[in-house]
């Protein structure tokens, strides 16, 4: 007998032909997934449990649990009669409500194949500007998944929570350490909160002393989170002018101080990528008008072991552990924003907190407060704050030590600069005369062809495998592009970034017709955002079925 | 450090291209005297991944964790099965180290989460819509007092003494600095809520009524008709759910009149950790969209007409509004409602409702039980799988008491509401399906000893 070859080996075929469109609509590994409403039912489930003490016990439908792994079962529901009734106070449910079930094979892959419809870290450089896209060590998952923390209630009696109140108190010395401040607040949630909370210190301290003041001064190039936040304390909001080389403008700030400015907020490093040179004059101006000092500290990566905030006169600082302190992004949260304190705020700081006592630590709460923290602005939020984040954030500044953290930042501010200097002649780098930048690496739209703009470079950047830079903030840039790569890059991922950012760029000064409908390659095409807007679809309906038109 | 990819070559030759000396010239504009010289006062240098990890684990084993002991702490954080898949499917490194999806192209993967995690949400809390996660409960439950004061124009709060003790205060702290009023009180130790109480208060100035369900005792009230008497005077209702997997089991608030409904999302997929991260979750009726905080994810096409979702109507956020933002929310529970929705969709309705039963059933065995024991009162007629008893001494001691015992017993209202004197007799006790009939009887033998 003898193999027959036919079909074993066939030639290549004619590699110029055309791709069909698949029957699909997948591309081989570029899956295609739809929503859980379209392939699930409200009558298949993942999970199986055991009977409920209550089935049997009513008559007649619905019995709990026998429906279990039966899915023509009717959907189970108590009936309020029997011999053990159900206490629901008649308000049970019984209209279906449409969730949708999908057994765990199906979950697993659903998830999956969405999964891979994401650009991540893991995945490549993320240059997201004042974002901090760094590695998330694996370790710091492991860690917070100890059962010693995970699995324990915010409400346990104190001796039970020894250890988990311990994290928040060491965590906690390392940030004011690493700040030079004398207090913290741990329980803000992201930045943002950590704003408020800030802002909400300040005006409790000038409340305290009569004076409480009505306008905050915010530099234009500050995060949008900055005005939003004084603006939710109910004060009004005013720019701060930057200089030419997009610094605060130190003189107009200090023409600007007077009796109804309660404090500034000062990013620092700031938005454009530098240090605010001034911060320590700006600090004593802003106290000798009987103004407060709040910095946002969302790029505390650029200095961290290597300056004190402290050291600059701020009164207060939200930390991102987010970003310097790398607790995973996930898809847009959850963060975790602890404030600093000067010693003039930290009377005002909210609860709770852990203290030290000689019989270990204690969560001040409402309750004891009032003895010695009597000036606390209050609470932010149920429970003490991110536990979750601490337990990685601690682990990150473990293994990082006093060495480390200082290689971070010089990293970090290292890799923005070579960045920096290997577009020159290619990317309009506005305040790139005014020295080195710190962690990011800002440059403007110039020079591009007539009819190209900063989202066409970033969506040449996703075809080169990228996920883009933050674009259009800060808004004292026209077109900004502002690059941020962080310290957990090699340099042979830099160099690879910066051939293909220099490529993509080219292309938009040479007026690229391609790059206008970037990107080709990724999962979507540009998406229709004003459609998205105009007729908004938040939630996914059942299809209206057309009737059959005979 | 293992973290730290650069080598002193690779650092020496950007140096060279950047055209610094050294290090520190590219701290150049640090002055001097900001400058920190030498280490981190008392932070020793980088240690090992097994350093590390001993160290944590030092400090994790001196906790008693909710899986060691009989254990029935409830009051706004819930301890349930989340199924390994859930666990697993949140650490695929595209979801945990994506972040916000500016990036729609990119970002499809997230994106469509959302927009499911937002139908499950609204379809739960019988809303039309939903958005995309707020920090929690408490701060979701603000931010629905802040959206009925821009909707109504008005700003007194009404707060049902069934809400939740850090709830309140997190509004109380918030409403200082605005200048809402809120009328709060304590609640009392009946089976009766204070619906009728609410009833009465409602008038034209109110810009809210705000209720939980279950409330924080675990009673049940229906709240059609505080949802129709806040609309005949222009209030709005706000419905707070802080164990949603009730609503496998009870009627949704939306269902009842709710205009927003908010709450806390941990029990579905999250996980106690120690009280966060959580998600809050917010869902109203269409005619409020445009004043909901927070991100929401649209549906939208792509230039080849393919289905896509993308983050909009983000006039209302900060980024683009500033100062007249409907929130400050920027970072939010991203990862959490990941979570949140991979459980919900392997419950599914059956699944949720079989789960939501299962609770009841075995709070309903509990309380029973619990009720028999000599000094125990069970205070609730109704309740779902959270129910409040009054013992015949002060429960906080006694919550101490079994706790060195190993018998993690609930939560005492001295503990939520310190110097109510009233209250100091009430331990909120939830059962869930992960508490069995032995830790049942634990509770009662424990219960027993201590109130002898
Ligand atoms: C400069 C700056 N400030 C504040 C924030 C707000 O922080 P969060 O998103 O954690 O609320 C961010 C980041 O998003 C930021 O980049």
């Amino acid at each position: 007998m003898s193999i027959n070859q036919s079909g074993w080996k066939p030639a290549i075929g004619d590699t110029q032909a055309p791709a069909a469109a698949t029957y699909t609509g997948n591309r081989a590994l570029m899956l295609e997934e739809a929503l859980i409403f379209e392939i699930g039912d409200t009558r298949t489930t993942g999970v199986d449990f055991s009977p409920s003490p209550l089935q049997g016990r009513g008559p007649g439908r619905g019995e709990v649990g026998a429906s279990a792994g039966d899915e023509n079962a009717p959907l189970p529901t108590l009936s309020p009669e029997g011999e053990r009734a159900n206490r629901l106070g008649g308000l049970e449910r019984t209209a279906s409500f449409g969730l949708p079930g999908l057994s765990e094979p199906e979950t697993v892959r659903h998830y999956t194949r969405l999964s891979r419809q994401n650009y991540a870290i893991d995945l490549g450089l993320f240059p997201l500007g004042s974002c901090t896209m760094k590695h998330n060590p694996r370790l710091n998952e492991k860690v917070a998944r100890m059962p010693g923390f995970a699995d324990l209630h915010p409400l346990q009696t104190m001796d039970t929570v020894q250890g988990a109140l311990g994290v928040i108190h060491e965590l906690a010395h390392w940030l004011k350490t690493l700040t030079g401040m004398p207090a913290v607040a741990m329980s803000p949630k992201a930045g943002a909160h950590g704003e408020l909370c800030g802002l909400l210190a300040i005006r409790s301290a000038l409340e305290a002393r009569g004076d409480a003041r009505s306008v905050i001064l915010v530099p234009e190039s500050a995060h949008g989170t900055n005005p939003a936040t004084a603006a939710f304390c109910g004060y009004g909001v005013e720019n701060i002018p930057a200089t030419a080389e997009g610094r605060v403008d130190l003189a107009a700030l200090t023409a600007r101080l007077g009796p109804d400015v309660a404090a500034v907020m000062i990013t620092n490093p700031n938005t454009c990528g530098l240090f605010e040179r001034d911060m320590k004059a700006i600090s004593d101006v802003v106290h000798a008008a009987g103004a407060l000092v709040y910095c946002d500290g969302a790029n505390f990566n650029a200095i961290v072991g290597r300056v004190r905030p402290g050291d600059l006169g701020i009164d207060a600082m939200h930390i991102n552990l987010h970003k310097t302190f790398s607790t995973p992004h996930g898809g847009g949260g959850p963060g975790s924003g602890p404030v600093v304190f000067s010693a003039a705020l930290a009377p005002f700081a909210p609860l709770p907190f852990v203290e030290k006592t000689d019989a270990g630590y204690v969560l001040v709460e409402e309750e004891t407060a009032g003895e010695h923290h009597a000036q606390n602005f209050g609470r932010m939020t149920a429970f003490h704050g991110q536990m979750g984040m601490f337990t990685r954030a601690l682990a990150y500044i473990m293994s990082h030590g006093a060495d480390g953290l200082r290689q971070v930042a010089e990293d970090a501010v290292l890799n923005a600069n070579y960045i920096l200097r290997s577009l020159d002649g290619v990317l309009d780098a506005p305040f790139g005369a005014s020295g080195p930048c710190m962690h990011e690496a800002l440059f403007a739209d110039d020079g591009l062809a007539e009819g190209f703009s900063t989202l066409d470079i970033a969506k040449g950047l996703i075809d080169e495998g990228y996920h883009p830079m933050t674009v259009y903030f800060p808004l004292v840039v026209h077109g900004a592009m502002l690059v941020e790569p962080t310290e957990t890059e090699s340099k042979a991922a830099l160099d690879q970034f910066i051939g293909a950012l220099r490529s993509v760029a080219e292309r938009a000064k040479a007026g690229d017709a391609a790059l206008k409908s970037a990107p080709h390659f990724a999962p979507r095409r540009r998406l229709d955002e004003t459609l998205a807007a105009r007729k908004p679809v938040l939630v996914w309906k059942e299809p209206v079925v057309a009737e059959a038109a005979e | 450090m293992r973290y730290l990819p650069l080598t002193n070559e690779d650092r020496a030759a950007m140096l060279a291209r950047i055209g610094a000396s050294s290090i520190d010239d590219l701290f150049v504009d640090v002055p001097e005297a900001a400058r920190l010289s030498g280490p981190i006062a008392g932070l020793p240098n980088h240690a090992s991944e097994m350093a590390v990890e001993r160290h944590m684990a030092k400090l994790a084993r001196q906790n008693l964790s909710a899986g060691e002991a009989p254990f029935f702490l409830g009051a706004g954080a819930y301890k349930h099965h989340v199924p390994a898949s859930v666990d697993h499917l949140i650490q695929r490194g595209e979801f945990l180290t994506a972040y916000t999806p500016y990036q729609p192209e990119i970002a499809q993967g997230t994106l469509q989460m959302l927009f499911e995690f937002q139908t499950q949400v609204a379809r739960l809390y019988g809303c039309d819509v939903a958005n995309a996660s707020m920090y929690d409960g408490s701060t979701a439950c603000w931010e629905a007092i802040v959206m009925a004061r821009r909707v109504t124009k008005r700003g007194k709060a009404l707060l049902s003494s069934g809400l939740h003790p850090h709830y309140v205060s997190v509004a109380e702290t918030m409403a200082k600095f605005t200048g809402d009023a809120l009328q709060t009180a304590l609640p009392t130790l009946s089976a009766e809520t204070d619906a009728e109480a609410l009833l009465e208060a409602i008038d034209r100035d109110t810009s809210c009524v705000v209720v939980q369900y279950p409330d924080i005792l675990g009673r049940i009230a229906d709240l059609s008709a505080i949802a129709a008497r806040a609309h005949e005077h222009g209030a709005l209702l706000i419905a707070v759910v802080t164990e949603p997997v009730a609503l496998g089991a009870l009627k949704a608030p939306g269902d009842m009149g709710a205009d927003i409904v908010v709450g806390e999302g941990q029990s579905i997929g999250v996980g106690l950790q120690f009280g966060g991260p959580y998600v809050g979750l917010f869902a109203c009726q269409e005619r409020f969209v445009r004043q909901m905080p927070g991100r929401l994810c649209g549906e939208t096409v792509d230039a080849e007409g393919k289905r896509g979702f993308v983050l909009t109507l983000s006039t209302r956020e900060q980024h683009i509004r500033r100062e007249k933002a409907t929130s400050n929310i920027c970072t939010n529970s991203g990862l959490c409602a990941l979570a949140f929705s991979i459980h919900m969709t392997l419950l599914g309705e059956r699944g949720l409702r079989d789960l939501a039963m299962l609770n009841h059933g075995l709070a309903v065995q509990a309380a029973e039980t619990l009720a028999a024991v000599p000094g125990v009162e069970l205070v609730n007629d109704s309740f779902f799988n959270e129910f409040t008893l009054k013992l015949s001494k002060e429960a906080r001691p006694v919550v101490r008491d079994l706790a060195e015992r190993g018998i993690l017993a609930g939560v005492s209202l001295g503990r939520l509401y310190p110097g109510a004197d009233a209250l100091a007799h009430g331990l909120i006790v939830a059962v869930t399906e992960t508490t069995t009939s032995e830790d049942i009887a634990a509770l009662a033998a424990g219960l027993k000893e201590a109130l002898a």
